[in-house]
Formats: C-alpha cells, sequence, structure tokens
C-alpha cells in the first residue's frame, strides 16, 4: 500500500458549515455523521460564530456556501445567517430533513431569498419515494413530516432540490428516479430537481451495511487517469464549533482537522480516509 | 409507536460524542480534535491566504486599442444568429468583433460558421477575434465529452446529442483551426473615460468551464479575480445568460451571453455585448438581436436535431439543460 495521496487546494470555492452540529431531530440508520438528537460531537453554530469565517471566506474569493448539520433548522440563528449570506456574501444552500419546513417557515425563507442579492437554494433529504422505505431509514413519520415541508416551500414557490442516497440501490436507477419525481410533481413542484448520493460507508451506515473493506483505500497510482482535481477537498473545506474541518464527510474525525481558521486549513489535504475511496471512485460532489 | 432500536438510536449519544465508528467521552474527542491541525501564527497565516491567491504574471498580448468592440459567446452553430450580428455590429461602430468561444453546440452544420468568422464584418472590422471554449477543446483534442461541466444526467443526455452531432460535422481542418485558438484574449479600450484593459475568457479567468451566474457570482469573488488577473474587468460566456456588474473598486465584469440559443426569458432575441469606455468608465450594452430563426429552426429539423432544440430557438424558453441553473436562474424559467 503507498502512502495517503494528497490534494492541493486549488481555490477555496465552497465554504460549509457544520452549522447544525450534529444535532437533529432524526437518527437515520445510514447517516455517516451519526446525527441524532443527543449527539453533541459538534455544537450549534451561532451567527456570530460564523461570521468571522464569512468574512475570511470573502477575502478568500469563496464562490458559494452550504450550511448542514444535523438539522440545520434546529439552530435558531440559521434563517438570520441565510439571510446575512445571500444578502453580502454569496449564494447559499442548506441541506435540510425537511420536517421544520412549517408554512411560516417558507414564508420568511421565502422574503429570505427575494431580498437576497445572491441564490437560496434549498436540498431536502428524503431515500425513498413512499413512506415505508424512507422511515425504514429516516425514522417514523419522516416522510410525512418531509413530504409536508416539501409541499409548504412549493406553496411559496421554493422549488428544493431533494436529495437521495442510494442507500437502496434502485433510487439510482431510472425508474427509481421517475418515483421521485412523481411524488414531487404531486406535492406542487412543477419543475422536480432531484440529486443522488452514494452512501458513505462510516459513522451509522458502517453499522447499518458494514464498514469499509482494506481494499478500498487510495494510493497515488488512483490520481493517473482523472487527477484529483474533481474531488471536493480540492475547493472546499468545512468548519464546524470546532475550527476547519478537511470536508464535510469527515468531521467526526479528529485527524481531519486542519486548524481553527482557514488559513491554517489550505494546505494540501491527505487521502488517507476509506471515505475518500467513495468520493474518488463515485466522482462524489456535495454541491448542488 | 417507535421501534425500540429506533429509540436507542435517538438517545445513544447522551454525553457522547461519535469518533469514527466508536462513541467516546465528549470531552475526549474535542480534546483529540484540538490537539490536530495547526494555528499558524499571523504572519503565516497572511503568507498562506497571499500563497493560495497568487498567479503568475499572464503574458497575453494586448489588442487595441478600440473605442467600441462588439463582443459575443456562444455561437452553438446559429449562423444565422452570427451573420446579423456581423451586421449589427458594424452598424453600431464596433471596431472589432470578439467571439468567446463555444462556435458549435445545438444548431446545424457547425462549419458553416468557420467562414463568416475568417470574413469577419464590416470594412475595418478583419476576422472575428475568437477565445478557445470548452467545445473548441474538446472537439480539437478529440475528447469523447463536451466537457461543459454539467452535473445532472438531464442535462448531460442533451449535452451528448449535442456534441456528438458536432464532432460528426466539423473536419479535421476546422477542428486543428479550433486547436490554435488562444484560451484567453486581453483588450485595452479607450475613451472619454480613459482607458481600460479587459480580459476575454469563456468560462471565468481561472476556469473554461467555469458557469458565472449572475444569482451565484459574489461580488467580493469578482474582485479577487479581477486583482489576480490585474485588468480592469473581465468578460466571459459559458452559462447562456448575460449580466452586467460594476464592482465597488470600478472594475466592470459581464457575461455576454450567447448567440447560439436564446437567454430563456421567452424572447427568442438572442444576445451579444457593445463595449465601449464612457465617461463613468466602461460600459457593456446588452443587445437584443433579431435573426432568421425560422431559417435556423428549418435547418435544424432537417438534420433532425432533437426538436427540444429546435423548440427553445421558437420560443426563447430553454427545454434542455436546465438543471444546472441555480435556484433563482430557475425559478424564472419555464421550464
Amino acid at each position: 500500500m503507498s502512502a495517503a495521496p494528497k490534494v492541493r487546494l486549488g481555490a477555496l470555492e465552497t465554504l460549509w458549515f457544520q452549522v447544525g452540529g450534529t444535532v437533529c431531530n432524526l437518527a437515520c440508520t445510514h447517516c455517516f455523521v451519526s446525527c441524532s438528537p443527543t449527539n453533541h460531537t459538534h455544537e450549534l453554530m451561532s451567527l456570530d460564530e460564523v461570521r468571522p469565517y464569512l468574512e475570511e471566506g470573502a477575502a478568500l474569493g469563496v464562490k458559494e456556501y452550504y450550511f448542514t448539520g444535523g438539522e440545520p433548522f434546529l439552530n435558531p440563528d440559521m434563517e438570520a445567517i441565510l439571510a446575512l449570506v445571500v444578502r453580502e456574501y454569496g449564494p447559499a444552500t442548506v441541506l435540510t430533513n425537511g420536517l421544520l419546513l412549517d408554512a411560516a417557515r417558507c414564508l420568511r425563507l421565502r422574503a429570505i431569498a427575494d431580498e437576497g442579492e445572491y441564490s437560496l437554494d434549498l436540498r431536502v433529504s428524503l431515500d425513498g419515494a413512499d413512506a415505508e422505505s424512507n422511515d425504514r431509514v429516516r425514522g417514523s413519520g419522516a416522510f410525512t413530516r418531509a413530504t409536508a415541508g416539501i409541499r409548504n416551500l412549493a406553496a411559496v414557490g421554493l422549488n428544493p432540490v431533494v436529495t437521495a442516497t442510494e442507500v437502496y440501490d434502485e433510487n439510482g436507477s431510472p425508474q427509481g428516479k421517475e418515483r421521485f419525481f412523481a411524488l414531487l410533481l404531486s406535492l406542487g413542484i412543477d419543475k422536480p430537481r432531484l440529486k443522488l448520493l452514494p452512501v458513505f460507508r462510516i459513522g451509522a451506515e458502517a453499522e447499518r451495511a458494514g464498514a469499509y473493506e482494506s481494499w478500498q483505500r487510495l494510493g497515488e497510482n488512483d490520481g493517473d487517469e482523472l487527477g484529483w482535481d474533481h474531488l471536493q477537498c480540492s475547493s472546499s473545506r468545512m468548519v464546524t464549533d470546532q475550527g476547519v474541518w478537511v470536508c464535510p464527510i469527515l468531521v467526526n474525525e479528529p485527524a481531519a482537522r486542519m486548524g481553527p481558521a482557514l488559513a491554517d486549513a489550505l494546505g494540501p489535504a491527505s487521502l488517507h480516509h476509506p471515505a475518500c475511496w467513495t468520493c474518488h471512485v463515485y466522482g462524489v460532489s456535495c454541491r448542488t | 409507536m417507535i421501534a425500540a432500536a429506533e429509540r436507542a438510536r435517538l438517545v445513544a449519544h447522551r454525553g457522547l460524542a461519535t469518533w469514527g465508528e466508536r462513541q467516546v467521552p465528549l470531552a475526549e474527542f474535542r480534546a483529540a480534535a484540538a490537539a490536530e491541525g495547526v494555528a499558524l501564527p499571523p504572519a503565516e497565516r497572511d503568507a498562506a491566504r497571499c500563497a493560495l491567491l497568487a498567479r503568475p504574471a499572464d503574458d497575453t498580448p494586448v489588442e487595441g486599442p478600440f473605442a467600441r468592440i462588439a463582443v459575443c459567446g456562444g455561437i452553438y452553430s446559429n449562423r444565422q444568429a452570427l451573420a446579423a450580428c456581423l451586421d449589427d455590429a458594424a452598424r453600431r461602430g464596433g471596431e472589432a468583433v470578439y467571439c468567446l468561444g463555444d462556435l458549435g453546440g445545438f444548431g446545424p452544420h457547425p462549419e458553416a460558421c468557420w467562414p463568416l468568422l475568417l470574413a469577419g464584418h464590416g470594412a475595418a472590422g478583419g476576422p472575428v477575434r475568437c477565445v478557445q471554449g470548452n467545445y473548441e477543446q474538446s472537439l480539437a483534442s478529440l475528447r469523447e465529452d463536451c466537457n461543459c461541466g454539467y452535473a445532472d444526467p438531464r442535462d448531460n443526455h442533451f449535452a451528448r446529442l449535442s456534441y456528438g452531432y458536432t464532432a460528426r460535422s466539423c473536419s479535421a481542418a476546422f477542428k486543428a483551426w479550433m486547436g490554435a485558438l488562444p484560451p484567453r484574449r486581453r483588450v485595452r479600450l479607450t475613451g472619454a473615460g480613459g482607458e481600460r484593459e479587459l480580459l476575454l475568457v469563456h468560462g471565468s479567468p481561472r476556469r473554461v468551464n467555469e458557469f458565472l451566474f449572475a444569482s451565484t457570482t459574489p461580488t467580493p469573488l469578482l474582485a479577487m479575480l479581477c486583482e489576480q488577473e490585474r485588468c480592469g474587468g473581465f468578460l466571459c460566456t459559458h452559462t447562456g445568460l448575460p449580466w452586467v456588474r460594476t464592482l465597488p473598486s470600478g472594475e466592470v465584469i459581464a457575461n455576454v451571453g450567447v448567440l447560439g440559443r436564446p437567454a430563456n426569458d421567452g424572447d427568442p432575441r438572442v444576445r451579444y455585448a457593445l463595449v465601449s469606455i464612457g465617461e463613468n468608465g466602461v460600459e457593456v450594452e446588452i443587445v437584443r438581436l433579431a435573426y432568421d430563426r425560422q431559417g435556423l429552426a428549418a435547418e435544424m429539423r432537417a438534420e433532425r436535431l432533437p426538436e427540444e432544440f429546435v423548440a427553445t430557438i421558437e420560443s426563447g424558453w430553454w427545454t434542455t439543460c436546465l438543471e444546472v441553473l441555480p435556484a433563482r436562474e430557475r425559478e424564472a424559467s419555464r421550464f
């Protein structure tokens, strides 16, 4: 096994915030960061904690800002953060499980989107196009509540990207996608948007479906054909309440922390973790 | 009724952190995390930021000076629109015509644009001054795909049809000519408000297939790119949607749109830009250009190009390659 390859940060284009920490109102069986109502590995981030990183990021030419968790809308500052970002810094995308998208919040998000200089986008996670398959992974009642949230978004003209993992093989098949499209049309979304992501076999998912095999690691030669510039770590970093991490996937690995400030985290990233194999082999883009 | 296993997951982390697949006391995880990484001294942080942002000096020759130029984006084999643009630019006093790349694409008979590009416009203009787009790079290097940069399979489906047709329809000589085009140009404009040097690129100054949409391109990023490139602004295309922005520091950035298809607003006219120096600096006028779109549509149908492409030409609304649009631009889109 050769030494882990290193990836140069070409530009800091994408800045992620673990703004919901690892605290979530669900405990999905495939969550690669094992989020749950009691998981405080990373805590919520306040507007005041986020702001200095926005300033530092803007000076470094960040192009887009992503907000995830845990569930970002458990964070009482979430809407204020989104409003600030789309007004002054750049486009914002928030990744949510959709459970807290009541009608009043959707109206407020509509106002934030309208008043912003830049685009506000939402991604809502579903893992099945029906309650039975979705809730087997995401928990009892998740489907009903998330689809109600999507309906509320549609009612104010916000069109979320539904994000599904390939926790079921069929999700990525043409028939599987059609089922998601049909669901979204039935919820009042007339231009259905869908993003599929592979599962990362870490965190809760390792427990559910098994961890990586020993051969699922990257070596220098694996970059011969494509190089590494397609990897997210060549153009992004993740901020949590505990500092700056190499990517959104590895926040539960202390070794993936790069330092307290963005300037400390501009050096190369090491592809030592088996999850890096998934990013490379599946061409994962965390972007919308 | 919540199953026991689900209930156990909900409460599993009381007082514990997740470290990989293990659960450890919160304090243990935080101490381990705090011990990783580096906290650089202020001077080294400044050096790290400078190193990330540094770009080598650009030796691209500076063309001009001109008082007014016409700049078009992707032609997408729309010969009729190119002809109309050359006439319009000459009539409006454009001293030179620039094209920012993506000569082929949705339309028919891509090579039919070549003589028009070589002949250029009007009496003084000379050949159209082209910048290489991702299409030219891909066609010249015999790549299997257009490298447009789409991520969604629905976008890539139509991108493949479009690129496959174009690749089959271009001669080796045309592809070789595309391969010799410069990836960027610089032009000096002069006028009442002084002189400005603009950079001309396809996608962005840093990447041929970077999408710079109005709603997803932060002003601080544009300022950084202008500083890196030491230019008074830049002109780009690639997205198909035109916009103009003046930075607080005075640089002007414009996406000039494309000649190849309308700008997804229900107006079937296509767009190009006239750029000059006014009293307040660089002025960009986005021109709406009527052309023989019925003639284009007839040729597209005769070539059996997808009806979706023809519908866009006729209606002014995009029917394909929509998933790449940011939320705001998608909301304004019919489909």
